[in-house]
């Protein structure tokens, strides 16, 4: 009986952290569920759902070499999450402005109040070291419509005219 | 009347190019009406093409008129659809009853010139737009074998620009 676990690696870039690291699951029978991985900072991020016959430890155990070698954080975590439980993202909203704290805070708080849920994030920072920007992107589902998220966000609007913020219906064309 | 079998992804039969139709007879009106009802049952259920249910022929079946403020052309029985003319483009999201449980980006041309027959053999010409135009592209590609995952581009890097918001003017 195999059960999903949320496996998390971190760690400095570097060539073949993904293939090692799938390669080495792949070899002692685990499937990969969604994954996400990605650079930051110079840093490689995956999370990853795993599915594996044995207990969280014997999984880390097997990981470990390997994650040693590669200089990689592990964790993990057995899940009760599933496969083909995909929410549809109802909304999209960007946001970029002149780089500070709280962009993320202040935007997703508006968002939080009036219920909308976050499915996925992804934010960066451009620009360089004197002048910095922030752009931000997220998708979401909301129940409520248009206008009102918007005017959830329009007090932070008004206190920070520069932070451009665009929000959008995602129209599904199912067939 | 009858609710056909949908074929799923990965199901190899989906990449199948679909013949001509030749013959607008009775069999062809019969399937018509099970292919709609089919169309009916789904999700969406704007839009159908026959190599869904394993017919491989080029047959679609479109309405989009379930949707609010939008031009359409209501309930369209398109056979040996040709798109003539393609016109700007635009990311949309797409799903399908032949691709379960995943939705993904897909370019299409926001503006279409089509030519197709009806279910008499009587050529029609469109001009269509937007979500009918959309829908249109997305089931002409069934009869050659093409699913929107094979057109799929990132999710995570899209940049869509339709409508900016913009903070109203302090008083």
């Amino acid at each position: 009986m195999s059960q999903w676990f949320m496996v998390t690696l971190v760690g400095k870039d570097q060539i073949g952290i993904v293939s090692k690291i799938t390669m080495a699951l792949y070899q002692v029978g685990c499937h990969l569920g969604e994954t996400s991985m990605l650079r930051l900072g110079g840093n490689f991020t995956i999370m990853m759902m795993v599915s594996y016959t044995g207990l969280a430890p014997t999984l880390e155990n097997l990981l470990a070499p390997l994650a040693k070698e590669l200089q990689l954080h592990i964790h993990i975590d057995a899940i009760e999450g599933q496969l083909h439980q995909h929410q549809e993202p109802t909304v999209r909203i960007s946001v970029h402005g002149a780089d500070r704290a709280g962009i993320v805070a202040q935007v997703t708080q508006a968002l939080a109040q009036v219920g909308l849920n976050i499915l996925n994030l992804e934010s960066d920072v451009g620009g360089d070291t004197n002048n910095p920007f922030y752009v931000m992107h997220l998708e979401g589902t909301a129940t409520v419509d248009l206008p009102t998220i918007e005017m959830a966000l329009q007090n932070l609007l008004n206190s920070q005219p520069d932070l451009k913020v665009t929000v959008q219906l995602i129209e599904t064309v199912m067939m | 009347m009858a609710i056909l079998k949908i074929l799923t992804y990965p199901d190899p039969q989906l990449k199948n190019l679909a013949a001509p139709v030749t013959a607008f007879d009775e069999d062809l009106q019969t399937f018509l009406v099970d292919l709609e009802e089919t169309m009916r049952t789904g999700p969406g259920g704007v839009g159908i093409a026959a190599p869904q249910v394993g017919r491989f022929e080029r047959i679609v079946i479109v309405d989009v008129s379930c949707k609010s403020k939008i031009t359409h052309h209501g309930r369209l029985v398109l056979i040996n659809p040709e798109i003539s003319e393609w016109e700007g483009f635009d990311i949309g999201r797409e799903g399908c009853m032949s691709v379960p449980d995943y939705t993904g980006n897909v370019i299409r041309a926001t503006q279409i010139h089509l030519v197709a027959q009806d279910e008499t053999g009587t050529v029609h010409e469109y001009d269509m737009e937007g979500y009918e135009a959309r829908a249109v592209q997305h089931e002409i590609d069934h009869l050659d074998g093409l699913l929107f995952i094979d057109r799929l581009v990132s999710r995570r890097h899209d940049l869509f620009q339709r409508k900016v918001y913009q903070p109203k003017p302090k008083n």
